[in-house]
């Protein structure tokens, strides 16, 4: 491990930190924005994975009051067929790989692969908004329904959950737009190929949230038991 | 000794340090600036003006302390108001601020050889989101109602329920301020971390860093962590307020009449509250740690004891701060199981805080002690550190703690600990740096009066307040009434209690006019003048410039503490320096 072995250095007996680890410390001298918009974006990953991880700890917690009531479960609860929210991850899913169809069509020709990621890219946004479509549209037919936020805590749960991962969804989107315009206005091929490699991981992470918090919302109630049993709440 | 020959290479590319940003014109320069020694700037100004306004607040608390009944525009109301808007801005608002946004974004480039944060953009986003926050939090004190008087904490049910000073708009301004600052926060910290992993200078390795940068890097990954849990409880909280879910609302009735909500859990919202809340503390710590540790290394001209231990520690008290939440919670019930574990877990923090202090302790023994003003700030804070660190050890004990808990003991307690300690640390790193931002010296005999009045009026204050503790004194009470329990002497020691703080509030005023004076007519600074080796102290310029370093970024072949080595020219030997120069041989010169 390349930081055990740096914390186990002696800084002060200088014939310690050798030239060539010097070097590798120094990795700034080749460093391009993309590097470090890796190492950020890692972070903010970081930052949002401890967001919605919190939040499904005290989703399990709160689970076991009595007050509760799982929105999955005996056949007329709304997501016991969540059909729409299936839909919805398909929507999800393809722009995964859409994007993510972008970045590897290698360059046979370089008209055919252009054609090829702007046509990845447009469909990425395609189904990111249908995506985001489709989660209103279950707002909608739960409000309808009489599944308000303030009817029961798994309601609320339900949309503060989708709220936030539809603004982590918008919030890449913006970040997508970006890449684009910073290709179309300086046409910087790598530097613009290597930052929407970053958007591909961000899509990945976003479609594995979401799978995550489909599974966790459609669960039923013996099965936030189990867990909440396991968590020790 | 071995000298490392770094590779040579003129035409280094600076492209990758993003400094390409050189200001035109005045707005761009000061105002709009993506320097991040002006944002650091514009960090310190806005968190030392928002501390004053805390500062005057914990004075009108203090007034009506310690002579109630004699001020008539102080009510109960505005008394809960003052408390929770005082710790609030001076836990977030100040300190947090003024250490990562002002130190860490003035120190980071010029501690590791580079030219500019990675993100300048993101950086001048991260100062005016912050602005808009402080904007937002003072935007309550104007509304119907005024500001929350929830506490700090901010707990539910009653920070959102009527009779709650400021339950209609100031908890949601509160509340919305505090998400805009966490914005902000995560804006500047993507920032330090990813400046300190990618672009350090030839030569700087991570384990020849100043400890300024290891604790301002580990507190800024704390903060990264924990203040998701204050976004989300705020949330979740805004949620319970404007759209009537349940989260943290148990079934409750308000003023007779039964309200809407069902069967949430308050204790739920403490949780998430101190899974932030604790980390905070070290968040506020660490850095303050790390610039004590270069402020007495320098003015003791000695290297700092223990360097890899002092780094390890920094990194295990970052660690460890994660699962020690719940000892903030003893008396809000919990299984006695958690609270042994709690209470291990605290008390196991001890070990490398106290290597720390060791370390700092023998550092200065037998040190060429300068007994300039940073050292007497950093000498202060060795002693109200472990003066606070060693009342935690009582309080980190569920028995000791449950009848001392919500007491003064607690307040003199955590003011010793993350209050006037972390602060003796900024006065000595303002002492110690104004040079380097400014040009110009702070006056010596002004520190020195600063220094003895904030250093033994704090003893004068948070000293007794202890035996108020003791007594059952209870904390965010407006008056005592007939309670008794309590001595009538208590209100004789309050008193003094409050003159002590009056004092040290006015004397403060030292220290504004010290810099304000000094920033005009201050002795004018040689480079480095307090002769450091880390390099911050190398730039070309003395203030650094746009840009820090001139035509080439500096290379780096020690780490930062070799003072008063044998056999080296002179007592202090920069980062930047290869043997060959400073190595006192026949060769080398003398």
């Amino acid at each position: 491990m390349n930081i055990i072995r740096q914390l186990f250095n002696k800084p002060w007996l200088s014939d310690h930190a050798d030239i060539a680890d010097s070097s590798n410390q120094t990795q700034c001298l080749k460093l391009t924005q993309t590097q470090s918009t890796k190492t950020a974006l890692v972070f903010f990953l970081m930052v949002v994975t401890v967001l919605f991880f919190l939040i499904t700890i005290t989703f399990l917690s709160r689970s076991q009051y009595p007050d509760f009531t799982a929105l999955s479960g005996p056949p007329w609860l709304p997501f016991s067929n969540p059909v729409t929210l299936w839909v919805n991850s398909a929507f999800l899913l393809l722009a995964s790989v859409s994007i993510r169809f972008s970045v590897i069509s290698q360059p046979f020709n370089e008209r055919v692969a252009h054609t090829r990621m702007v046509l990845a890219l447009c469909l990425t946004g395609l189904f990111s908004c249908l995506f985001l479509i489709g989660q209103l549209l279950v707002w909608k037919q739960l409000t309808a329904s009489g599944y308000a936020v303030n009817g029961n805590p798994a309601n609320s749960y339900f949309y503060l959950f989708t709220g936030i991962h539809g603004l982590h969804l918008a919030g890449g989107f913006i970040a997508l737009i970006r890449v684009v315009f910073i290709f179309v206005k300086q046409a910087d091929n790598e530097r613009f190929r290597a930052s929407l490699r970053l958007c591909v991981w961000y899509w990945h992470y976003l479609f594995i949230v979401w799978m995550l918090l489909f599974a966790l919302l459609t669960a039923s109630s013996g099965t936030y038991k189990t867990i909440a049993l396991l968590c020790g709440f | 000794m071995k000298e490392i020959q770094p590779v040579a290479d003129d035409n280094h590319d600076d492209s990758c340090d993003g400094y390409n940003h050189q200001p035109s014109g005045f707005i761009a320069k000061y105002v709009w600036s993506l320097d991040h020694k002006v944002i650091a700037i514009q960090y310190s100004v806005t968190a030392i003006f928002v501390g004053l306004i805390a500062l005057v607040l914990s004075a009108l608390m203090r007034l009506q302390l310690g002579f109630p009944d004699h001020f008539s525009f102080i009510d109960p109301t505005s008394y809960l108001q003052y408390v929770t808007m005082h710790g609030i801005i001076m836990v977030i608002y100040l300190l947090t601020a003024l250490l990562l946004g002002g130190f860490g974004n003035y120190l980071i480039p010029l501690m590791i050889g580079a030219r500019d944060m990675v993100f300048p953009f993101l950086n001048m986003l991260s100062f005016w989101t912050y602005l808009v926050s402080v904007i937002v939090l003072i935007a309550s004190f104007f509304v119907t109602g005024g500001p929350t008087g929830a506490g700090w904490t901010l707990y539910p049910p009653q920070a959102i329920l009527q009779g709650t000073p400021g339950a209609d708009n100031g908890i949601l301004l509160m509340l919305l301020s505090l998400a805009i600052f966490i914005i902000a926060f995560t804006m500047g910290g993507l920032n330090y971390v990813t400046t300190i992993l990618q672009a350090r200078t030839r030569g700087m390795t991570l384990m020849r860093m100043p400890l300024t940068l290891w604790g301002i890097f580990i507190a800024t990954i704390l903060g990264l962590l924990a203040f998701p849990a204050l976004l989300v409880s705020a949330i979740m909280m805004l949620f319970d307020k404007l759209l009537g879910t349940s989260f943290f609302m148990p079934a409750i009735l308000s003023l007779g009449e039964s309200l809407d909500y069902t069967g949430g859990s308050p204790i739920l919202f403490q949780h998430l509250f101190w899974f932030f809340g604790h980390p905070e503390v070290y968040i506020v710590a660490l850095p303050a740690f790390g610039m004590v540790s270069d402020v007495i290394a320098t003015h003791a001209r000695k290297n700092i004891f223990g360097y890899r231990m002092m780094v390890w520690a920094i990194v295990a008290i970052g660690g460890l701060s994660f699962v020690v939440w719940a000892h903030h919670m003893y008396v809000s019930g919990m299984n006695p199981y958690f609270g042994f574990f709690f209470a291990t877990t605290t008390l196991i923090i001890a070990v490398p805080t106290a290597l720390k202090v060791y370390n700092w302790l023998l550092t200065l023994w037998r040190g060429n002690i300068h007994f300039t003003v940073p050292m007497f700030f950093a000498i202060g804070f060795i002693f109200t550190f472990t003066h606070g660190g060693l009342t935690g050890l009582f309080l980190g004990n569920v028995i000791v703690d449950l009848p001392l808990s919500d007491t003064f003991f607690v307040v003199a307690h955590f003011h010793m600990v993350m209050g006037v300690s972390p602060i003796m640390v900024l006065f000595a790193a303002i002492y110690h740096w104004f040079p380097l931002v400014t040009g110009r010296m702070l006056h010596t005999g002004l520190g020195k009066l600063h220094f003895w009045v904030t250093f033994l009026g704090t003893y004068a204050i948070y000293l007794p307040m202890h035996y108020l503790g003791f007594l059952g004194v209870p904390r965010r009470y407006f008056a005592l009434g007939d309670t008794n329990f309590i001595p009538d002497s208590t209100q004789t020691l309050n008193a003094g209690i409050t003159v002590a703080a009056l004092i040290v509030g006015v004397g403060q005023l030292i220290f504004i006019f010290n810099l304000i004076w000094s920033l005009r007519r201050g002795k004018k600074a040689v480079a480095n003048p307090w002769q450091a080796t880390s390099l911050e102290w190398q730039t070309p310029q003395c203030p650094p410039v746009h840009g820090n370093w001139g035509d080439k970024v500096p290379v780096v072949y020690r780490w930062a503490y070799d003072y008063s080595v044998p056999g080296h020219k002179t007592d202090f030997t920069p980062q930047n320096k290869p043997d060959s120069e400073c190595l006192l041989t026949d060769k080398g010169g003398l």
